[in-house]
């Protein structure tokens, strides 16, 4: 199983990794159905997908963390089956994640050789070593951080350098990158694919995941896209245009999977201006309008979230107002924003929409518990009978209204949520990743009951990742870059270049 | 250009706190100095009376031991409080073998008592590193479980010192050049502990593990093989301490050793052992150790009720918590300004 690196060493062009039909489940979800990939020695590869496309399932298990169910997996004309991180760690394999994973107690000495210190007689560790090593490492990628400290306190991107040097020091056949640039700035990027470049001229294979066109149009020289879970295509990166990838890694029926009604418009509900918290947001001003849907699009981390709770009131923020119906909403109040007529359904419903061991009917009724109660308790007859009406709206699939939510699929959970804040009777929803891991049967029927609920004269707020789902539900895209607001853009004419271009873009200053 | 000196200024401020942290063993120490400093002044015979030198190393010796093994255990972020038990039951076992087999060797009577407390240590780690239940309710479960087979096996009875060899107990409280030689015992333990656990790749993947068990996983560290190791040698050094604790003591029954867990977390807190894991030393937990059993020794010769004795050891744990949390805050906020200067 162990091979030395020396004897694998391929020639520029020759195929180094090669997943064929590869398939992952968890339970009922099946988040890789047909993962195709072949990496080359000496290459830049690209690999492109919305989120939930199954990039981050084929590089765990590239990395050895998760175990295919299906397909082949062959490393250097071998079919290999790691069972640890460790096994692909010794056949060649150097993962940088998108989150960086260090020691906080330790020094970054310690964190780039944990697991494989550098031993002196008596196996004990050499330190003087390693620190050398670490400063020739940090020296070629153009950093300066003392390889003493702890890795505590640093900042994201020195976190990534370190995740970076770790995996140059490892001598890694291949490198796979998921995302490493998220959080650096411009500088530190640049130096990063001069590192990338220089390991590809030594003839590794690097597998390069990234949202931003212009830098995969910089670095790679191949290009594969994916899209639910599955393979669709796998490129020389002259042979193909911005706009061609972004088809590709949206195309599919479009309209049945949006069944957006056009509603009359109403009043502003919701007024947001000049919302701004340091690091988070920034100068976010915009309206929301009753029977309107409007879609916050943008990539991870761009603080669409962030700025869905300043708006509710679980994080606060520095400067800005704002107001639902004429009426301030006070900062930092989830209370008051409920009672104003607020809903938030949150993006990770397992951890902040339902308490999982609870039944059906309790869940559905929590967030109105306290207009059920009389006499300060609360009757399982007044939860059931709110619940089911609810619930029965929503059409969820459960045996009694005691079922353990815990036990419902992905879609029926969310449903439940959905149920919970609607039992408020909000004037403004606001929706973040809503069909997020759920199958497309019951995405549908969220997406309907959202435009029913529009109609309704609801105004929303839908959060989400799918560029499809932006385009096909929303009336008016606004999108985020990195805590600023880059586009406001109608349905008409929104596509999905238009929005990926705001979400990669600072904003035009001539509009 | 003034908030520029002062942000230095900050920094080597911090800095010092910074190497004041490094160096938690020697706040510990200077707290033990102090103690004995306070105690000599009003009874000189703490130090200069006859067994004033011997007494001071002798008392600590058990509990340094343990708390060198909890040091262990704690820093991969998990707790062993099966020790008192483990150590109950390593001394009887002990009491029976010289019983049971008149004239063993004593070497061997060590050898069996430290190999059982690490197969007693090592169900521990089974349950915690294989079944992935809490450390907390694991080796609470063990703590009962272990003494209720020890009660059962002593059917309630006692060995007294007349039952075992001389030579044994002699060992027990004999001394070289005028070291107690059951502190000699547990310095010689406290350095292997420092020295793997500072110059072996095993002794940092502890410190790694207890600082980040993902990120542990992640970088391919083997932590079922690491946890087993650490539960293992936890319970060793309390098999050991169970023969020690019949060497010195010589008279054993089915409590032996109980409560001792809790003076062995303590001890390794107050010595800066984190509670969550990934930092501190086996020094400190030794030195821990050693101001623990010495207040306790020093504030009856004091004059101080036995009501307050207490309430200092617990006075002691929450200040070594305070100190850690304050430490920790100052290092962040040093981090926090030196990245924002050298954004700027």
């Amino acid at each position: 199983m162990v091979m030395s690196t020396a004897s694998m060493r391929a020639e520029a062009g020759d195929v180094v990794l090669e997943l064929r039909g590869v398939s992952k489940s968890f339970g009922p979800v099946q988040a890789l159905r047909d993962g195709e990939l072949v990496l080359r020695a000496g290459s830049i590869h690209a690999l492109m997908g919305e989120n939930g496309a199954g990039k981050s399932t084929i590089v765990k298990i590239i990395a050895g963390l998760y175990q295919r169910d299906s397909g082949e997996f062959v490393l250097g004309g071998e079919t290999v089956h790691f069972r640890s991180t460790a096994d692909s760690k010794q056949s060649g394999i150097a993962v940088i994640y998108q989150e960086p994973t260090l020691f906080p107690d330790l020094s970054v000495t310690e964190n780039i050789f944990m697991g494989r210190h550098l031993l002196k007689s008596f196996g004990r560790i050499d330190r003087a070593a390693m620190r050398g090593h670490v400063r020739r490492l940090f020296q070629r990628l153009g950093v300066d951080i003392d390889p003493d400290r702890p890795a505590e306190g640093l900042s994201i991107a020195d976190q990534q350098i370190i995740e970076i040097a770790k995996a140059i020091s490892l001598e890694a056949r291949i490198l796979i990158m998921d995302e490493p640039t998220a959080a650096l700035s411009e500088v530190e990027a640049s130096r990063l694919f001069a590192v990338a470049r220089s390991l590809r001229d030594e003839g590794r294979a690097i597998l390069f995941i990234s949202h931003r066109f212009d830098e995969v149009y910089d670095l790679c020289d191949t290009i594969t896209v994916m899209r639910d879970g599955a393979y669709i295509s796998t490129d020389r990166i002259e042979a193909t245009t911005v706009a061609g990838i972004v088809r590709k890694m949206v195309g599919r029926d479009v309209d049945s999977l949006y069944p957006k009604q056009t509603v009359p418009i109403g009043d502003v509900v919701l007024k947001v201006e000049k919302l701004t918290s340091t690091g988070q947001f920034h100068d976010i001003s915009f309206e929301v309008r009753a029977g309107e849907i409007v879609g916050l699009a943008g990539l991870v981390g761009a603080g669409r979230s962030e700025v869905a709770r300043a708006i509710f009131g679980i994080d606060s923020y520095e400067s800005g107002t704002v107001t639902l119906e004429g009426r301030v909403v006070p900062r930092l109040n989830t209370v008051a924003a409920m009672q104003l007529g607020i809903a938030l359904v949150p993006e990770d419903r397992r951890q902040q929409g339902i308490v999982l061991p609870f039944g059906l009917a309790r869940n559905s009724t929590l967030a109105i518990k306290s207009s059920l109660a009389r006499f300060g308790f609360i009757t399982n007859r007044s939860e059931n009978r709110s619940a089911a009406d609810w619930l029965a709206r929503l059409s969820v699939k459960a045996n009694a209204l005691d079922t353990s939510t815990a036990t419902l699929s992905g879609g029926n959970q969310q449903k439940v949520v959905l149920a919970k804040w609607l039992a408020t009777n909000p004037t403004l929803l606001i929706v973040d990743e809503p069909t997020r891991g759920i199958d497309v049967g019951t995405k549908a029927d969220v997406h309907a009951l959202l435009s029913k609920l529009a109609g309704e004269g609801l105004a929303i707020i839908m959060i989400s990742s799918e560029l499809p789902e932006v385009l096909g539900m929303a009336d008016r895209i606004l999108v985020m870059r990195e805590g600023h607001m880059t586009a406001d853009i109608p349905r008409s004419e929104a596509t999905a270049e238009t929005v990926m271009f705001s979400a990669t873009h600072e904003r035009r200053s001539a509009v | 250009m003034t908030t520029l000196t002062r942000a230095k200024n900050e920094g080597a401020l911090a800095g010092a706190a910074g190497a004041f942290a490094r160096s938690r063993e020697l706040g510990v120490l200077l707290a033990f100095l102090l103690l004995l400093i306070v105690t000599v002044s009003q009874n000189p015979l703490f130090l200069f009376g006859p067994d004033g030198p011997r007494d001071l190393l002798l008392s600590p010796a058990i509990l340094v031991i343990l708390a060198t093994g909890q040091a262990i255990v704690l820093i991969t972020r998990n707790i062993d409080l099966s020790v008192g038990s483990v150590l109950g039951l390593s001394a009887w076992l002990t009491g029976r073998l010289f019983i049971d087999f008149p004239g063993i060797p004593v070497l061997l009577v060590v050898l069996a008592g430290v190999c059982f407390g690490a197969l007693l240590g090592m169900v521990n780690g089974l349950l915690v590193a294989i079944a992935k239940a809490p450390a907390l309710v694991v080796t609470l479960g063990t703590l009962y479980a272990y003494r209720g087979i020890n009660v059962a096996w002593s059917h309630s009875s006692m060995i007294n010192a007349t039952q075992l060899p001389h030579d044994f107990l002699a060992f027990g409280i004999g001394t070289v050049f005028g070291i107690p030689s059951l502190a000699i015992v547990a310095v010689v333990v406290l350095l292997a502990a420092a020295w793997y656990l500072k110059n072996k790749r095993g002794g940092r993947e502890f410190y790694a593990i207890g600082s980040d068990p993902e990120a542990a996983r992640l970088y391919g560290l083997n932590v079922t093989r690491r946890l087993l190791i650490a539960f293992a040698a936890s319970g060793a050094l309390a098999g050991l301490s169970g023969v020690l604790f019949t060497a010195r003591y010589g008279t054993i029954d089915s409590q032996a050793g109980s409560g001792l867990e809790l003076s062995a977390v303590a001890a390794a807190v107050i010595g800066g052992v984190a509670i969550f894991g990934g930092s501190g030393s086996v020094w400190g937990a030794g030195i821990g150790a050693l101001l623990l059993v010495s207040i306790n020794r020093a504030l009856p010769l004091l004059g101080i009720p036995d009501f307050w004795q207490q309430a200092v050891v617990g006075v002691l744990i929450l200040g070594a918590i305070v100190l850690d949390r304050i430490l920790s805050l100052r290092q962040a906020h040093r981090f926090t300004s030196i990245r924002e200067s050298s954004h700027d």
